[in-house]
């Protein structure tokens, strides 16, 4: 029945019983006046015999109710007048649990958020990333030839395509601005099944080369850079110095992690000099499945293309299979392990708040047990007290489920700002982050869970212990006693809870400490960045590009309180890749690809940073194209390629060895930590600038003061000298790292655990409380006795401590098992640190010790403090 | 409130559960409103067993519930607009019931009674 049906049927009884009250009034009046009252008379006399009218309306409405809801309401208003007469048990049990449940909502927020619905786009699940692998990289980017022939010989996807993230510089009003931007094949907006919100999609003619320059803007852009207007659909747009015809606009809503926050969508049209070559990987594919075909079988569709055409151009296709993977799992399979921690982390919170509640409502169960016997004893079936429990726990759940549900919320819009926000466009996923109905419905079955396990509890307590023993005086030291029991194996549970967190926590900290301080090879601190963007125009030709390099480097040196400054393609501390394949010249060559990381670099890169000479010498800045080619190599590569050989003098070439690619090898350096913090250390090669240049590099300065004062002048200085070239991305190296994602992960999850942890171990160590001084208020009488009888103070503290040592000893040593498994589990997470670190086990069992110690010697104390007339007086 | 239970005295207070079987006897001769049930009561017992109306709608709108009696509207000879009550199947099974039962407890408690009476003679 729905609640307007149900409404109308009380209204309708409602008017009816007014209106058969009102026509038994008036047959009693006629009645009376028919014997000769006056109407006056007859009315009041009829009122006064009638009696209460309100309260005989009220007493038949009551009749209308079931049963059920009216004995549940009775209920609910008892347990709502408990809760509120035992102030102090509602706000400890309301608080514990809230804070339980919110911590395991919000991570579920932020689990549904990433995991759950990753992609919107229609039918996500069918959406796949499609890569090529090397030996180096599980997932390699395409070449745009191979992906010509994967997408004309496979037979599983509906439609393949591809796309590679750039950057224009956009004529802003202020001068050249970098812009993010993103090139794709024609089909890749209906392979997401995005609609654009004004104009039109891409055109297959628009990918060949020679077809129209044209382009798509964000819907941001559109609304910041174009003014939001709708006949911007048709217009021009100038691209690093080039013309493109505005052809459309994307949602507000669209998204697509991977390219973050490109603003300018254009088209791969297959005309640069990197896609003409096999062996040139910079795309990466997304391809929706054919009905009928299953990642399997496409994985095993591309594989097979992918051999064939290793042995057709075995000497760029050597080694390079396919990786098929469904779309989810390229965008936010890195923050899965994470994020997995994390739900465990905050479900232990969870446990240890229930069993915290569940052992408070044990102990204020066992006070009322006179109660119980009472109401038992008058008649109460064994159901209408377990309706009590029920109503009791309905009431604690859904008071502390409400405020669990408002604190999720606002930590999730708090996690929601904690996240840099120049990392925010790479997981667009977590701008959705909040209450949703899922997040509800988990809410709804945590609390269904509490309900059952507060309503159980005492029942079963209950039923266990004969009720009629509630009412005899002296029962309440056997009583006590199973209590007692209980309780200690609920404390030890939270104790080990408590153990396996904050060994977590250790782990994660020691990690990121270690990921902090990890061998670098340079020196990070006083170094200041900046990304320079130059156009095309201009500066297409070598000359131009060394000459940029060279005025920037003069420039930014002259700068107040820079020591040094050089530029180079890429900054230590990114990404492995970007990668080179060589070959040794007069060494034998087995056709492998031996792929190393290539940087280029200007002369006082190595010096700027920090970075150790080991052999030979840096490079000069007069080595440009004029001079023979020269490279310098690290560590790793002269120990890998050249063992117990000095490689000065020696020469690489490319695969083939072409007399243009040859270069001397003139230096070594120390290993310096080109990919992210816990990569490992990879073969490199550091090509001069001056040989090797490029439009897109970074400008580093040695600085002799705080490098963030120096860091607002390099843009502007730039800016002035070249007026048509962009910089951005101020930041210190040191900032840098810090903010880097490996960081933040690692931050992030050793904070959340560390919270989770310390949450733990305070619900841990009251539990143990609670469960202590219960055993010493019974035992009060016990204690009396003994202190009567002459024991010693000590003697009192030991009986006490003993008893709380062994819950504790029981709870570490359960904690430790639990804590290698856990970290076992979660040991890929773990950087510079192994899952059954000695050093933090025993730190985190000495400190839990300790505060477990402390919170039983409050007890015990009181325990020495007892009269021992008082304590024999009392029962 | 001393004066009231004055005016109470020679009446008798319907036993609990009584006013049920009271109701359903009274029905048993036809259909009738919450009123005429109460002089019903008032009269056949003469005058000393009187219904108190807020006792006797929430008994009426009980019985209902649980099916024993249903209602309809209709005029009184007066042409008064009342809510009628009459027994169903289920309420004459009841009021038999009610009826031995009720008949058990008088001859126990006159039986129980009666022996009280000569123990306290002899």
């Amino acid at each position: 029945m729905s609640l307007w049906q149900r409404w109308c049927r009380w209204a309708r009884r409602e008017s009816e019983l007014d209106e058969e009250i009102q026509a038994h009034l008036r047959m009693a009046e006629r009645d009376r006046t028919e014997r000769g009252e006056a109407a006056e008379e007859a009315r009041a006399n009829v009122r006064r015999e009638f009696g209460n009218l309100l309260l005989t309306k009220e007493v038949t409405r009551a009749q209308w109710r079931s049963a059920w809801l009216d004995q549940f309401t009775l209920d609910l208003r008892f347990a709502v007048r408990q809760f509120l007469k035992s102030g102090a048990f509602a706000t400890t049990a309301i608080t514990v649990l809230a804070l339980g449940m919110c911590a395991s909502i919000t991570i579920f927020a932020l689990v549904d958020a990433a995991l759950i619905k990753p992609l919107p786009y229609p039918d996500p699940t069918r959406l796949v990333e499609v890569t090529e692998t090397t030996p180096q990289f599980p997932r390699a980017n395409l070449s745009y030839l191979d992906y010509q022939d994967w997408k004309r010989l496979n037979t599983v996807f509906r439609s393949f395509d591809i796309f590679i993230g750039n950057g224009f510089l956009f004529a802003a009003p202020t001068g050249a601005e970098p812009t993010n931007a993103a090139s794709v094949s024609a089909g890749f907006f209906q392979t997401l099944g995005v609609k654009l919100l004004l104009g039109r999609d891409f055109l297959p003619s628009e990918e060949v080369p020679g077809g129209p320059r044209v382009v798509v803007l964000s819907y941001r852009t559109w609304r910041q850079r174009f003014g939001g207007k709708k006949d911007v659909v048709g217009g021009a747009a100038i691209l690093s110095g080039q013309v493109y015809t505005i052809i459309g606009v994307l949602p507000p809503d669209f998204q697509f992690a991977p390219l973050g926050a490109s603003e300018f969508w254009t088209t791969i049209d297959g005309k640069s000099e990197c896609a003409s070559r096999r062996s040139c990987h910079d795309l990466d594919g997304v391809a929706r499945l054919k009905p009928g075909a299953s990642i399997e079988s496409a994985q095993a569709n591309m594989t097979a293309i992918a051999k064939q055409l290793e042995r057709q151009y075995p000497d760029s296709n050597r080694e390079q299979g396919a990786s098929v993977i469904p779309c989810a799992e390229a965008i936010v399979g890195n923050i899965r392990p994470i994020l997995m921690v994390l739900m465990g982390g905050a479900g232990l919170l969870l446990v240890i708040a229930w069993v915290n509640v569940a052992s408070l409502v044990l102990v204020r169960s066992e006070s009322r047990r006179r109660e119980m016997a009472v109401r038992s004893a008058l008649g109460a079936s064994a159901t209408r007290l377990l309706g009590q429990f029920v109503t009791e726990g309905v009431v604690l759940v859904l008071a502390a489920g409400a405020l669990g549900l408002v604190l999720a919320d606002w930590a999730a819009q708090a996690l929601k700002t904690l996240i840099p926000v120049d990392m925010m466009p790479g997981m667009p996923f977590l701008q959705d982050l909040g209450l949703n109905w899922r997040v509800a419905a988990f809410a709804g079955a945590l609390a269904v869970l509490g309900v059952l396990l507060f309503s159980l509890t005492p029942s079963i307590h209950f039923a266990a212990s004969k009720m009629r023993d509630g009412l005899t005086e002296g029962s309440r030291g056997s009583a006590g006693k199973g209590w007692r029991r209980l309780g200690s194996r609920l404390v030890v549970v939270e104790l080990a809870i408590a153990m396996v967190l904050l060994v977590g926590s250790g782990l994660f900290g020691k990690s990121l400490y270690q990921l902090l301080h990890v061998r670098l090879g340079f020196r990070p601190d006083h170094l200041a960045t900046i990304t320079v963007a130059a156009p095309d125009v201009g500066y297409g030709k070598d000359e131009q590009r060394v000459k940029l390099g060279r005025d920037i480097v003069a420039k930014v040196e002259r700068l107040p309180g820079v020591q040094s400054a050089a530029v180079a393609t890429m900054l230590p501390v990114s990404f492995n890749g970007n990668t080179d394949w060589i070959r040794f010249v007069g060494k034998p060559y087995d056709g492998k690809h031996i792929e190393v990381n290539e940087r280029d670099v200007s002369s006082e890169y190595f010096q700027t940073i920090g970075a150790r000479l080991v052999r030979g010498r840096y490079f000069s800045d007069a080595e440009d194209e004029s001079k023979p080619k020269v490279v310098i190599i690290n560590q790793t590569l002269a120990n890998r390629y050249f063992p117990g050989e000095d490689p000065i003098g020696k020469q690489i070439g490319d695969t083939s060895l072409t007399p243009k690619s040859i270069k001397t090898i003139i230096g070594v350096i120390e290993d310096v930590k080109d990919g992210a913090l816990d990569s490992d250390l990879w073969p490199a090669e550091y090509h001069p600038f001056n040989q090797d240049s490029s439009t897109f590099f970074r400008v580093i300065a040695r600085t002799s003061q705080r490098p963030e004062a120096v860091l607002p002048a390099m843009g502007p200085a730039i800016h002035q000298l070249h007026p048509d070239v962009g910089s951005d991305g101020e930041a210190t190296m040191e900032g840098r790292i810090h903010n880097s994602m490996t960081a933040y992960l690692h931050r992030s999850s050793a904070w959340l655990v560390g919270g989770f942890a310390a949450m733990a171990l305070l619900l841990g160590v009251v539990g143990l409380y609670g469960v202590i001084a219960y055993s010493v208020s019974q035992r009060t009488r016990e204690i009396g006795v003994r202190m009567a009888l002459g024991a010693e103070h000590a003697a009192v503290y030991g009986l006490i401590l003993k008893e709380a040592g062994q819950l504790i000893s029981m709870g570490i040593g359960l904690g430790t098992v639990g804590a290698i498994a856990a970290a076992t589990l979660a040991r890929t997470l773990l950087f510079g640190v192994s899952s059954w670190d000695i050093q933090t086990i025993i730190a985190v069992a000495v400190v839990l010790g300790i505060a477990a110690a402390a919170a039983s010697f409050v007890p015990a104390r009181r325990a020495t403090s007892v009269n021992p007339v008082e304590a024999l007086r009392t029962e | 409130m001393q004066p009231q239970k004055q005016s109470y005295r020679d009446r008798i207070e319907l036993l609990q559960g009584t006013l049920d079987l009271l109701i359903l006897t009274t029905l048993q001769w036809g259909p009738q409103h919450g009123y005429g049930v109460s002089i019903a009561i008032k009269a056949n017992s003469g005058d000393v067993l009187r219904v108190e109306t807020g006792s006797l709608y929430p008994a009426l709108h009980r019985l209902e519930k649980q099916g024993w009696v249903a209602s309809e509207w209709k005029l009184t000879e007066t042409n008064q607009r009342a809510k009628f009550y009459r027994l169903t199947a289920g309420g004459k099974k009841q009021l038999a019931a009610e009826q031995s039962r009720w008949e058990q407890l008088v001859k126990a408690m006159a039986a129980a009674m009666n022996a009280g009476l000569k123990e306290s003679e002899s």
